[in-house]
Order: C-alpha cells, then sequence, then structure tokens
C-alpha cells in the first residue's frame, strides 16, 4: 500500500472515532437520563428538591445548575480583567523584555497545574485567609470556589489570549507607528480589533473550564444542596454533585445524575455556539 | 491494510478468550473486594496481616457501602462490603442469594472544634436541634444549661455532613430517626439525605479534615477518624440516661443483646446501660452459591477462607489497636455458622 493511502486511513479513522465517541457519549447520557425526565419532567430542572433518601425521592437540578453558573460567572467576572492585562502586557507592552517572558513562562506553568493542586491551596490557604479577612465565618461557598476558580483560569486565558495578540501583524502596528499613533492607541485601534475574536473564544474556553471544573469546587463550595442565597452563602456545583454521589448511586439516582452531566453538556454545547457567533459578529 | 487490521482484532480476542479460560480452572491467586471506607482502616490491616502469613493476595478498594453492593451485583468483586445491610427488597434485587457476614463494630462519633472545650456533653434533644439547625449558637442556653463548667463561645455551629452517600450517615441517620420523631417525619434515614442544614464534604476523611479545620464545626464521622487525627468527641446520652464516651467497650456493649440468625440488625439506641449509642456492625456479603460465572471452586474456596479468617481471634485481636470493636463471642459463633452455609453448588467449602 501506498504511503500516501496509509495517511489517508489513519487520518480518517482517527476522525471517525472522535465523531463516534461523543456520539456515543451523548447517545449514552441521553438515553440514562430519560428515566428521571420521564418521572419529572421539566421539574428536574425547576425544582430545588434533591431528596435521595429511599422512599421520598425527588431529584430537582436547579441548586446544582445555580450554583455552576454562580460560581463560573465570578470567576469569569475576576479573570476578565486581569487576564487581559496580563496578557497585553505579555504579548504587546513588555514584549521581547525577560521580565514579560519570565511572567509569560510562568503564567504557562500555572496554566498546566492540575486543579486538585489549586483545590489544596484553596482549601489550605486561601479559605483560612478568607476567615481571617472576617468576610466569612467558616469560608466555604460561592465566594471562595468563585475565587479559586478565577486562580484557575486566569493563566489559562492569558496564555490563550497572549499568543493571540502576538500574532497580529507587525506591518500593521509599525505602519500606526508611523503615522505618530501612541502605544495606547496602537493597542485600542489595531491590536484589539485584530485580535478580537481570538480573545474572546480564549475568554468563552476559559469560561468552559470553570464550568466543569470538579475538584477545587468540591473542596470549597461547601457541598450544600441549596440556591445559593449570596456570595458568601453554600451552594453546590453540577461536577461536584456528580464527583461526589455517584459512587452510592443507582437507579432513579443514578439517571438523576446522569441527568445533571447532560445539561453540564448541554450548557457548554450553549456557552460554545453564543461563543462562536459572537466571534461571527465581530470579525 | 483492513485485512492486517481485521486479523489482528481476530486474534486479539482469541487471545483474550483463551486468558479467560485458563483463570477458571488455575489456583486461586488473588482475592479483590471493595465496599465500604468505615471499616477500612482494619480491613487494611488485617489484608496486610494475611497476606503475610498465607501469601494470598488479597486486594480491597474503599469505594463506599452501595459501591459494594453494586460491585457484588455485577459479579466483579469476590465479596463485597457494607455498613448497611441490605434490605429485604435490594435482596431480591440481587442475581441469587447473598448473606452478610458481621467483622466488627464501629461507631460513628459526634465530632468537633472548638478550642478548648472538651468532655463535651450532649443530650438527644440537643443533637436534634442542632442537626435540625434549631439551635444555631454554642452559647445557646440549652447546650449551656448541660454543660455546665464548660466555657462555650458565642460563634455560629456549623454543622457537617457527608456530600457523598455513605454507610456512615446511614447509622447516624438510623439513630436520628429512633430518638427524634420530628427528624424521622423531615429527613428520615439513608445513605445520602436532604439536609435540613449545615455542609458536606466527601468521605470521612473529608468530614474530619474540615471539622479540624473549622472552628466552631460540628459533624459526625466514623470513630476510628476521629481518634487517629485526635478530634475532639461529645459524650452522649444513651437509652439509659448514661453519659457514654464512644470507646471499645462501650461500642461493643450495644452488641450484648439477642441477633436474629442473619445477623441483618442496627444497633443504634441500644438497651444496654453501657452502650454508646451510635454503634454498629459492619458486614462483609457474598453470594451463597459460589458457583457463578466460571468461577472456580479453588477461587471460591480461597474467599471464605479470608471471610473466615477475619472473624477468627488471630484478625480480632487487631481491631482494637484501630479502635474498633472485636465481634462478641456470640456474633462470631453465629458468623461462622452463616459462612458454613456458603456451598459450591451444594459442596460445602469449608469446614
Amino acid at each position: 500500500m501506498k504511503s500516501d493511502t496509509i495517511t489517508k486511513y489513519v487520518l480518517f479513522i482517527s476522525s471517525v472515532v472522535i465523531l463516534l465517541v461523543s456520539g456515543g457519549m451523548v447517545f449514552s447520557l441521553i438515553g440514562d437520563a430519560v428515566p428521571v425526565f420521564e418521572k419529572f419532567g421539566w421539574r428536574f430542572i425547576t425544582s430545588t428538591e434533591w431528596n435521595p433518601t429511599e422512599g421520598r425521592e425527588s431529584y430537582g437540578a436547579l441548586p446544582f445548575i445555580a450554583g455552576t453558573i454562580t460560581t463560573s460567572v465570578l470567576a469569569l467576572l475576576i479573570c476578565l480583567p486581569m487576564a487581559f492585562a496580563t496578557s497585553l502586557f505579555i504579548a504587546e507592552y513588555f514584549r521581547k523584555s525577560s521580565f514579560a517572558s519570565v511572567i509569560g513562562s510562568m503564567v504557562d506553568l500555572l496554566a498546566g497545574v492540575p486543579s486538585i493542586v489549586y483545590g489544596l491551596w484553596g482549601f489550605y490557604t486561601l479559605r483560612p485567609f478568607i476567615v481571617e479577612l472576617g468576610l466569612d465565618p467558616q469560608g466555604y461557598g460561592i465566594f471562595t470556589s468563585g475565587l479559586i476558580l478565577a486562580i484557575m483560569i486566569i493563566p489559562y486565558a492569558t496564555s490563550l489570549s497572549s499568543e493571540i495578540i502576538s500574532m497580529v501583524p507587525n506591518e500593521l502596528k509599525e505602519a500606526a507607528y508611523s503615522l505618530g499613533a501612541t502605544r495606547l492607541e496602537v493597542i485600542k485601534y489595531v491590536v484589539i480589533p485584530n485580535a478580537r475574536s481570538g480573545i474572546i473564544a480564549s475568554f468563552i474556553l476559559a469560561f468552559g473550564r470553570a464550568l466543569g471544573e470538579t475538584m477545587a469546587v468540591t473542596m470549597l463550595i461547601g457541598n450544600a444542596n441549596i440556591i445559593p442565597t449570596g456570595l458568601f452563602s453554600t451552594g453546590n456545583s453540577m461536577a461536584s454533585v456528580i464527583a461526589n454521589q455517584f459512587g452510592e448511586a443507582d437507579g432513579l439516582k443514578m439517571s438523576a445524575l446522569i441527568a445533571i452531566g447532560l445539561l453540564l453538556f448541554v450548557i457548554t454545547g450553549i456557552i460554545n455556539a453564543v461563543g462562536k457567533l459572537v466571534i461571527k459578529k465581530m470579525s | 491494510m483492513k485485512k492486517i487490521l481485521f486479523t489482528l482484532l481476530i486474534v486479539s480476542i482469541l487471545a483474550s478468550c483463551q486468558n479467560g479460560k485458563k483463570e477458571s480452572t488455575k489456583e486461586a491467586k488473588s482475592i479483590t473486594a471493595a465496599g465500604a471506607t468505615f471499616p477500612m482502616p482494619y480491613y487494611n490491616m488485617v489484608i496486610k496481616n494475611y497476606i503475610k502469613e498465607k501469601g494470598m493476595l488479597v486486594t480491597y478498594g474503599g469505594i463506599g457501602s452501595g459501591g459494594g453492593i453494586k460491585s457484588l451485583k455485577d459479579k466483579v468483586v469476590d465479596f463485597g462490603a457494607t455498613d448497611a445491610y441490605l434490605s429485604d427488597e435490594k435482596l431480591s434485587d440481587m442475581p441469587s442469594e447473598i448473606v452478610h457476614i458481621p467483622t466488627c463494630l464501629g461507631a460513628v462519633v459526634i465530632a468537633y472544634n472548638l478550642p478548648g472545650v472538651e468532655g463535651l456533653k450532649l443530650t438527644n434533644e440537643l443533637l436534634e436541634g442542632i442537626a435540625m439547625g434549631e439551635i444555631t449558637k454554642w452559647n445557646d442556653v440549652k447546650i449551656q444549661a448541660n454543660n455546665e463548667g464548660l466555657a462555650l463561645p458565642d460563634k455560629a455551629i456549623t454543622f457537617v455532613h457527608r456530600s457523598d452517600g455513605s454507610g456512615t450517615t446511614y447509622i447516624f441517620s438510623d439513630f436520628m430517626s429512633k430518638i427524634s420523631t420530628k427528624w424521622a417525619d423531615a429527613v428520615g434515614k439513608g445513605k445520602s439525605l436532604q439536609w435540613p442544614v449545615g455542609m458536606g464534604a466527601k468521605g470521612n476523611p473529608g468530614v474530619a479534615g474540615t471539622i479540624k479545620s473549622t472552628e466552631g464545626a460540628i459533624g459526625y464521622i466514623g470513630s476510628e477518624y476521629a481518634f487517629a487525627q485526635n478530634i475532639p468527641v461529645a459524650l452522649l446520652q444513651n437509652k439509659s440516661g448514661n453519659y457514654i464516651e464512644p470507646t471499645i467497650e462501650s461500642i461493643s456493649a450495644s452488641a450484648q443483646g439477642e441477633l436474629p440468625a442473619d445477623t441483618r440488625v442496627m444497633l443504634t439506641n441500644s438497651d444496654d446501660p453501657n452502650a454508646y449509642p451510635i454503634s454498629g456492625f459492619t458486614w462483609l456479603i457474598v453470594y451463597k452459591n459460589q458457583a457463578y460465572d466460571g468461577r472456580s471452586k479453588a477461587q471460591a474456596k480461597a474467599t471464605l477462607e479470608f471471610m473466615d479468617w477475619i472473624i477468627s481471634a488471630d484478625a480480632q485481636s487487631v481491631a482494637p489497636k484501630v479502635n474498633y470493636a472485636p465481634l462478641p463471642e456470640k456474633a462470631v459463633v453465629q458468623a461462622k455458622s452463616i459462612l458454613r452455609s456458603v456451598t459450591y453448588n451444594g459442596e460445602t467449602l469449608l469446614n
């Protein structure tokens, strides 16, 4: 067989595998989530009651949806200014300075640290610090989890968007400078418009990571199955409830957990679609 | 190309079949088990001794009682382990008859974190108040009145419970349902519950860690985890009105009464005047007919020999070292006779 044909086959097979895997995942998620939707219908999404006690079983995912969205949005809000500023610093304002390259490699390093390490640090360092500041008597809840998520996704977003910013063609910037533009003006009128869609995409990816993050959140959110009542209230997230409860689950409860997984899948899908739309509109 | 791939696939499938066949006639090489985390420190220690003494490899996965039951149901382990016995309904759900073998007794302790406060005494009413979220401050007059001489701080009570399903939760909620009708009506008993108040942490180590690092926290954990980490535990009032500290003796006292033939019984809120009220058996579960899924007789025999050894005096003497109470004599006799009712297609395996 010719090497060309072999290459073609290998490429074809690996793409088909991806298609099969994602198709199979959706298929089995939907299949196993059916019982809980049959039993509770829309109430599964709108109810706040999560009662796994035998004989009183009732499952509603709203507390977890609320917990996931609030922590992730909080993380994104903190992440936006920080990551944007840092990526401009690394890729534009101080590019090629040795300080920026040190920061750049630190950011890349932090982006690769496993989430459990962030969780440990959050549990033993960040949480006691929040207690010490007097923000909250025990330090578990939405705020602490949102903060740790922000710390986790800032390097991720920074690393991606600085890559994009550094790819803005030099000729464009030089042209702007030769017309007498200041550095700020170059950033505002040349760099950002050129890199905008890429920057937004990197924040969407970071947001997606915050949505699905499990370990660090589970260690800090307090795992109380209630709708958060405030910034310092405890709560629970979708990924965290799955990780916590799948071990002992069977029957309807297993179906409820799988349905939460499906919802998480759908929410991530919607965010990605919205992101693509925004990028399309902008460019 | 396609032919090559296809041939490889067929060859590998055939090879794996071959392996599978060989296994069933081979001597038993290792025993696999999985289940409750509550007795895991004890099992780990016993298994280590067993491997050293008999040279038989035993692996135990601490995946929780529910996981243990599920693994046995799926027939991926030789035996399972659980802190909550299977209800009649769950028993009929299993593919064939199973038996329960109690291995030791453990307690669920009420651990708390209040610097400088030791020997906290709780009545059933106080425990109900705290767990239902009706008593929210440590210096509540009701707690203070029951603990004269203790300086209780003006601090919020943080109730910590399990976030994962757990046999420990089952024992705790079984006790709560017995002592409080309010609890029985509003919450009930189960491996995971709808908690009226508090925050969750994963696993016994997780709850222990959260209590240890949170001032004003109180929660329930398997006794071993509190003792190992030196977390203070509350004295509880038992059915006879005595305040009891969880010790090997007081835990053991809860199993002094008559046991049902299949040992499926919850020992919480015992009548014995010296008993610690939140005590319970932990069980191993195994199929009564060991001839299933092409299991070899040697494998079945090895499994039962290990289970028989875990209730022998040798292994039981290890239990107090890791803060579990050994089985009372009566329970050992019963467990041994249950084990001897397990067969391989009618053939007895132990003598």
